[in-house]
């Protein structure tokens, strides 16, 4: 047993997947969000993760409701910071799962400046960014990712810019150390995709492309309708592409090639579904700030006399 | 060579003056050193048993132009043979190493007839003759003002022994200014050779040369001879500024995580704690941007480590979202804001107190959470450590009010003795009772328990929403009146621990009391004892509480004819009538006590001093009578 363990457990608890749902979801039928918080809780309970050592962060929005609706630990924080208040959780926790969830006004608008400098920071977590190109919770305003000529609330003639590409941003953050992407209509994908980041050592950033049926109604029936429209990025480091690979097309993608990486992220038709970015020489700021964790008393108060010394009148 | 060396060269040296106090400035363009000057003249004055207070002179940049007013850089340092409590009134003493910087200090008003002005004449000589003019024509305004110049050669003196005299002449004047006031020369030395300690041995040797050759030429060629008598503290000191004594008070309340982002004048206090902090196993996160700071700091907490985030008034401007935020969601936090010149961007290294309301009531709905104010050295140490257990108590946000005259003076305080009792205790991780929701409002109190996450059937999510006992999301009206109502209710509860304020003079009553916070108090007791010599009848108070106020405040005032705050905010004159705005806390105690309570206050970016309070509190008497 390592020394940052924080508790013995005395014997080997099983869990249920009752045991990691919360509060029913009151989200759109047939919103993306519903897949991606069964594969979450799948996931804890494959992986057995104890509910009280699981901690979900989220922002606000639609997608940020989402840790009411599991059985760990969850934040609910505000519009653009969950990743600040994840950070921070994990900077004295080596023994707790985080994971955050995010949208795209979330993380690419009043919280992008958190977004680069946590892909930076590169503390333990796996982010996801439920991606549905809409404000859904404010009624349909634009976001950065909607696409161009997309009658919004906000542009009612049409948004007047292109959006910004999450993926291709997140590669070039420096530090940045594992980017990926899925889609909400394959989960079988999303859940291997989630079991690859959970087994990383660092933050783990995956965007979801998603459907929200109330505001964008149809916008990803194109790709969904015809399985050539997705291609699977396949690589021994990468992402399991499961029974997929059986259905749809691969291609190989060594995610450990930046060049590459930065041009499957720009890549829009067909959409590519994995690993696109793995950087496993970034370096980890939670290494700077779980220092020292374990310092006894003693040792606090001898540092504490040593220090007045220095200011002492002798 | 020793001091007694030096007195057997100079038989016909003059006696020396005893004073009971001396404030002494020293003033130079940016980088000519005469901040070191001064904190080295204040440490050896510390040293020696003296009261000290220092009070740093600060240009609002890094390299300002040279001989400019706006670019006077320096050190004013009261010295006194008791116990000093702030930087006094106008200046007995000042070496300046140009006569632009000088004129910034009287503008100030620092300077008053008859201050000795030890001015380098380095100028006269000078090969512009434009410079030549502008030193010519500020003497003879400086007679003018009947001040008393003495040319003293810095620069050509320093020359003799180093080649830059840029980087030497304060050592040089500090060995002047330590032959005039009797300063142990030893002690001088042992300063010096720690102040350039991290440097070469050979540019220790050099300062040591440049202090013998300043304090030999004063010996030598000045008449003037100056003693303040020590009256030794008995019991052992330690020196440190306001932020110095705020970093030792995190460190030592068991605090682990100090989330910050730059900003003057507060970041001092993580220059330090970022060397110190790490050797207790605790860390300093320099985040993105403030609101970045306060999240991560946020997180921490949630997580059972209860954090400290550093700002200043425009930081906690970006924090107040959050700040919220860990009201509702009932997370303990330390918020260290050391106030400086406002609104915006303001005066960054300048002192003001105009962030109590914004601490009090920036924050979106009602936010109440608890705001202290320490005002002295000791108590910016006390009240971190007494902030992290309120924090803890009654889950809830706590702020520290400081401000940049505390945090740049120097005083001695008495040496702390760490204890273990200080610190926080190992983060509980035993399984919570399932039976007890996350927030259990007592209906008395509003105090509740709160699971940490790892304890196993604690399980909840904070959400800034409003919610229930059980940390559900809950819009309904009595629900959401009721945790509103257990919020504030922590408040009440704890103002009925606290003790009422202390009066300085009579407690009795009297014919005006004085109430302030923060800062200000050592020149406000100055004033009110040299009033009561002088047989006026007036007491003053130092609210230390903001929220909750302390206790009593209105039995307190009914026993004095008059009540006058005096802070550092604006306020505007009587003559507003109607129209006019009271300074901040005089607005929060007239709403609190329903007393007509009077303000006097300014925002000029420097300390108040004793004389100008004097003269507050003797027009307020006279003009109320």
């Amino acid at each position: 047993m390592s020394i940052t363990d924080w508790t013995l457990e005395p014997r080997m608890r099983e869990f249920e997947l009752g045991d990691y749902i919360g509060a029913a979801p009151r989200w759109c039928p047939s919103c993306g969000n519903h897949t991606v918080l069964k594969c979450l809780q799948k996931l804890c309970k494959e992986l057995n993760l104890p509910p009280e050592k699981t901690v979900v962060v989220s922002g606000i929005g639609c997608s940020s409701r989402l840790p009411h609706h599991m059985g760990t630990y969850g934040f609910h924080s505000l519009h653009g910071r969950a990743l600040p208040v994840a950070c921070g959780i994990r900077a004295r926790r080596p023994d707790l799962s985080i994971f955050v969830v995010t949208g795209d006004g979330d993380c690419c608008a009043i919280g992008a400046g958190h977004w680069l400098h946590a892909l930076r920071y590169n503390m333990k977590m796996t982010v996801l960014l439920l991606d549905n190109n809409i404000y859904g919770l404010t009624k349909k305003q634009t976001s950065p990712t909607t696409p161009a000529h997309t009658k919004t609330n906000t542009h009612p003639n049409g948004a007047p810019l292109d959006p910004v590409n999450p993926l291709a941003t997140a590669i070039s953050m420096t530090n940045a150390s594992f980017i990926a992407q899925c889609v909400d209509w394959l989960p079988e994908h999303l859940y291997y995709t989630l079991l690859r980041a959970q087994a990383y050592p660092g933050l783990a950033f995956i965007r979801i492309r998603q459907r929200c049926p109330h505001f964008m109604k149809g916008h990803l029936d194109a790709f969904i309708n015809d399985i050539n429209k997705v291609q699977l990025l396949v690589d021994d480091n990468g992402v399991d592409p499961g029974s997929l690979l059986q259905t749809h097309h691969a291609v190989e993608h060594d995610p450990t090639n930046f060049d590459k990486a930065m041009t499957m992220a720009q890549q829009n038709d067909p959409i590519p579904l994995g690993l696109l970015y793995l950087n496993e020489n970034a370096l980890h700021y939670d290494a700077f700030t779980q220092k020292g964790i374990v310092t006894s008393e003693e040792e606090k108060l001898a540092t504490l006399e040593a220090e007045f010394d220095k200011f002492a009148i002798v | 060579m020793s001091e007694n060396q030096s007195i057997a060269d100079k038989p016909a040296m003059p006696e020396r003056k005893i004073v009971s106090q001396h404030i002494i400035e020293f003033v130079s363009d940016a980088g000519e050193g005469a901040q070191t000057a001064g904190q080295c003249l204040g440490t050896i004055s510390a040293k020696m048993g003296n009261g000290i207070w220092t009070v740093e002179i600060i240009p609002a940049e890094v390299e300002p132009p040279r001989r400019s007013r706006a670019g006077a850089s320096g050190n004013r340092v009261r010295i006194g043979s008791k116990t000093v409590t702030n930087a006094g009134d106008q200046a007995d003493l000042v070496v300046a190493f140009n006569e632009q910087v000088l004129y910034s200090r009287f503008d100030v008003g620092a300077l008053r007839e008859g201050t000795i002005i030890l001015l380098d004449n380095v100028w006269q000589s000078s090969d512009d003759p434009n410079i030549q003019k502008e030193f010519e024509d500020a003497c003879a305004d400086f007679r003018n003002r009947k001040a008393d110049i003495r040319f003293v050669p810095f620069e050509a003196e320093t020359k003799k022994i180093i080649r830059d005299p840029r980087h030497g002449k304060n050592v040089w004047a500090l060995g002047l200014i330590c032959a005039i006031y009797d300063r142990d020369i030893k002690l001088a030395e042992n300063e010096i050779t720690r102040k350039f300690a991290k440097k070469s041995q050979e540019i220790v040797d050099a300062n040591l040369r440049l202090l013998h050759a300043g304090y030999d030429w004063a010996m030598q060629n000045m008449d003037l001879r100056f003693s303040i008598p020590a009256h030794s503290a008995p019991v052992p000191q330690i020196v440190v500024n306001g932020n110095i004594a705020l970093a030792l008070g995190i460190m030592a309340s068991g605090i682990e995580v100090c989330s910050m982002y730059p900003i003057t004048p507060a970041t001092s206090i993580s220059h330090y704690l970022a060397e110190a902090f790490p050797k207790m196993g605790c860390v300093v996160h320099q985040a993105e941007d403030e609101i970045a700071a306060i999240g991560f700091a946020i997180g921490a907490s949630f997580a059972g480590k209860t954090p400290v985030t550093i700002t200043s008034g425009p930081g906690l401007a970006l924090k107040n979202e959050f700040m919220a935020l860990a009201i509702m969601a009932e997370l303990p936090l330390v918020v260290v804001i050391v106030q400086r010149g406002g609104p915006s961007t303001g005066l960054p290294t300048r002192v003001e107190q105009g962030d109590l309301l914004s601490a009090l009531y920036a924050q979106p709905g009602d936010a109440p959470k608890i705001v202290m104010a320490p005002s002295t050295h000791e108590e910016c140490f006390r009240f971190v450590i007494t902030a992290r257990k309120l924090a803890e108590t009654f889950r809830t946000p706590v702020i520290i009010l400081s401000d940049a005259n505390l945090a740049t003076g120097q005083q001695p305080i008495p040496r702390p003795s760490p204890k273990a009792s200080w610190f926080a205790p190992p983060i509980d991780l035993s399984d919570w009772d399932e039976s007890v929701p996350p927030f259990e409002w007592d209906p008395e109190t509003g105090l509740s328990q709160r699971p940490i996450p790892g304890q196993k059937n604690g399980n909840y999510v904070v959400t800034g929403l409003a919610h229930d006992q059980a940390g559900h999301v809950a819009y309904e009206s009595s629900i959401n009146e009721k945790a509103l109502q257990a919020r504030s209710r922590k408040l009440a509860t704890l103002q009925h621990a606290l003790k009422s304020p202390q009066i300085h003079g009579d407690p009795n009553g009297g014919d005006l009391l004085v109430v302030g916070w923060g800062s200000p108090r050592g020149a406000i007791e100055e004033a009110v004892d040299t009033l009561r010599a002088q047989g006026i009848n007036v007491s003053s108070v130092t609210l230390k509480f903001l929220s909750p106020l302390e206790p009593g405040l209105k039995e307190i005032f009914s026993k004095f004819k008059h009540i006058l705050c005096v802070e550092m905010n604006y306020s505007d004159p009587k003559e507003f009538n109607d129209a006019r705005r009271y300074s901040q806390l005089c607005t929060i105690l007239r709403s609190h006590t329903l007393c007509d309570i009077d303000c006097w206050s300014h925002v000029r970016g420097i300390p108040l001093t004793p004389k100008d309070i004097e003269k507050a509190i003797l027009d307020h008497i006279n003009c109320s009578c």
